[in-house]
């Protein structure tokens, strides 16, 4: 879809790690559901362990697709970032235009070896961001987009 | 003013100077200014109290006023600039020394500005907009109002990397604001909304109160407290931009307005960003409408700059069109000004945007970007494709439902970006990736041909 090029996913292991940062959220609620259901027993207890289970599931499922809605495409003189399961966004970011780049990782992102890239131009309404790279990717990426972007600098 | 015609008022010879010895009179004066008004109402709210009581406020308030002054006078025998080594140095602060360095080579416009009190005593500052940080510390608060005139066009000459003394160069006027027109124009622009705020008054008040006399009482009383305030609102307007004056010279346009604080102001041609048609719907009877500019810049917020907004916003406050339209075909030469057959988004797009579906449109050359938007007032943003900082297709799950796509161009102004909003969503997938290759081929073109009446 992205014109000329073809989306690249991004890492797995940010599927990984938004699956564990969902299970450190779940497993106490159904613990809690379970514990509740076996207090108040009968077809009550089996319905909120239902009830409980959906809503996880439903917050899985969307997680996933939001997941797989990511996509980036390094092209030959910019970088196109595609996101959002429900509100779709494209965003095309010349690297001429690119002021700084940002390579960050929080703890769970450490712990899976995956890093977010953050682009800025001098627009402060530029959103391009694409989580969920490996380290190693992303370094690379960083380094790449930084030396294409001093070669093609412009002023404003 | 001295018309002994200084040879150069600059401190070429690395010295250093002071500002205008009346500066501290002027800085502390706004404040004395500001605390006299107290004393009266001090005066008249003491009544009841003792003698000594009220002679204690007002001697508190006159120390207020001396320490105030004091501060300017401090505050002015430690400040001292200077030209050296191709900076332009100014030195402040008594406890803790602040120290800009200004290379000559960025600056990018040079600013006079006069409030009233300096205008009072013959004073101007000077406000020297670079490339970078700009800020509240980027200026000469006062000098006297001629040689605030011979820094601005030596500043400029140096920046631009020639002799200190060659002239300013000429300008060539392009629009001047007819006053009375203005006069209206702040009248009626904000009168749109009374109607509607007056009659909600009402009915909130005959919901909840139950009665019409209420009713009347408290829509009368909201009325007035908007009155006022719109009435404020639109002195202040009246104030800033009387006597507006437009004229271009090589290096950019030249601004010069206000009626008791005047402004002169330079927006260098590259600086403009994109420029904004706006036509209000009480001045389509008279034909008038307006033309705003969104100039790059650093991020604001920071530090606020106390005495306005350091960049000017208005090319024209209020003209005919005709005239509005030859200026913005001077500030963006060869865009196409009307909407072309099929800028128009789908009918069904009428859905997601009910209220301004009227006015939506967008349209592309190898040029600009142009969009309008806009409920009751019509604004036309017009976007060189050569600024073009990002491009990008957004889509709600409504938008979606209907087709449809909304494409954001942003630039590196803060102020508005283009929004082509509800188009067709095959239609928003072929603009965005044309957009994407215009862009790159306007960046690759040199600059676009802006200023060429005074540089031919």
């Amino acid at each position: 879809m992205a014109g000329s090029a073809q989306l690249r996913g991004i890492s797995p292991r940010f599927w990984q790690a938004r699956q564990a940062g969902l299970a450190l959220l779940a497993l106490p609620c159904l613990a809690a559901a379970i514990l509740g259901a076996v207090a108040i027993g009968g077809a009550g207890g089996a319905a909120l362990v239902v009830a409980v289970v959906a809503v996880l599931g439903v917050a899985w499922s969307i997680e996933r697709g939001r997941y797989r809605s990511w996509g980036y495409a390094e092209r030959e003189d910019d970088l196109v970032v595609a996101r959002g399961l429900l509100f779709r966004r494209v965003t095309v970011v010349p690297y001429g235009r690119m002021q700084l780049i940002d390579v960050t990782a929080g703890p769970m992102a450490r712990f899976f070896d995956i890093a977010t890239v953050q682009l800025h131009t001098a627009a402060a309404a530029t959103d391009a961001r694409i989580p969920g790279l490996l380290r190693v990717d992303a370094d690379r990426l960083r380094d790449r987009l930084a030396a294409i972007g001093e070669a093609r600098a412009t002023g404003l | 003013m001295t018309d002994g015609s200084p040879p150069s008022v600059l401190p070429l010879d690395g010295n250093w100077r002071r500002l205008s010895p009346l500066s501290p009179l002027v800085r502390g004066g706004a404040l004395a200014a500001g605390l006299l008004v107290v004393i009266p109402g001090l005066l008249g709210g003491q009544g009841n109290r003792s003698r000594g009581n009220l002679v204690g406020s007002v001697l508190g308030v006159v120390g207020v006023i001396l320490l105030s002054m004091l501060a300017a006078l401090v505050s002015w025998l430690v400040t001292r600039w200077r030209i050296d080594a191709g900076n332009l140095q100014i030195e402040t602060g008594l406890i803790r020394r602040q120290s800009v360095r200004i290379p000559l080579q960025r600056i990018q416009a040079v600013d006079v500005v006069a409030p009233l009190l300096a205008r009072i005593f013959g004073l101007a500052e000077v406000r020297i907009v670079s490339a970078g940080r700009g800020g509240e510390r980027n200026r000469l608060a006062y000098l006297p109002a001629g040689h605030a005139a011979a820094v601005r066009s030596q500043l400029l000459a140096l920046a631009h990397g020639l002799d200190a003394q060659t002239p300013e160069p000429s300008a060539y006027p392009l629009l001047q604001l007819d006053n009375t027109r203005l006069a209206i124009a702040v009248l009626t622009r904000g009168a749109v909304a009374l109607p509607f705020v007056v009659g909600a008054g009402v009915l909130a008040a005959i919901i909840v109160g139950g009665g019409a006399a209420a009713g009347a009482a408290a829509g009368l009383g909201g009325g007035l407290s908007i009155v006022i305030t719109m009435s404020l609102a639109a002195v202040q307007a009246f104030n800033a931009d009387y006597g507006f004056r437009i004229s271009e010279a090589a290096d950019g346009f030249r601004l010069d307005r206000g009626l008791t604080q005047t402004r002169h102001e330079t927006i260098p041609f590259g600086r403009v960003q994109a420029v904004r048609l706006v036509e209000p719907v009480l001045w389509r009877p008279f034909g008038w409408s307006r033309l705003e500019v969104d100039v790059a810049r650093q991020r604001i917020g920071r530090h606020s700059d106390r005495g306005g907004q350091t960049v000017a916003r208005v090319l024209m406050p209020v003209a005919p069109r005709d005239q509005v339209l030859w200026l913005l075909s001077r500030v963006m030469p060869h865009a196409q000004i009307a909407p072309p057959p099929g800028s128009r988004p789908p009918r069904r797009a009428l859905l997601r945007a009910p209220l301004s579906w009227h006015f939506l449109a967008a349209w592309h050359d190898s040029r600009y970007i142009c969009t309008r938007t806009g409920r009751i007032t019509a604004a036309t943003v017009f976007l060189p494709l050569g600024k073009v900082q990002s491009v990008r297709r957004a889509s709600g799950p409504l938008q979606r439902a209907l087709r449809l796509a909304t494409v954001h161009v942003d630039s590196a102004g803060h102020r508005w970006r283009a929004e082509a909003r509800g188009r067709d969503e095959q239609e928003s997938e072929a603009v965005l990736w044309s957009l994407v290759d215009g862009a790159r081929a306007a960046r690759g073109r040199p600059a676009d041909d802006i200023g060429t009446i005074a540089a031919r």
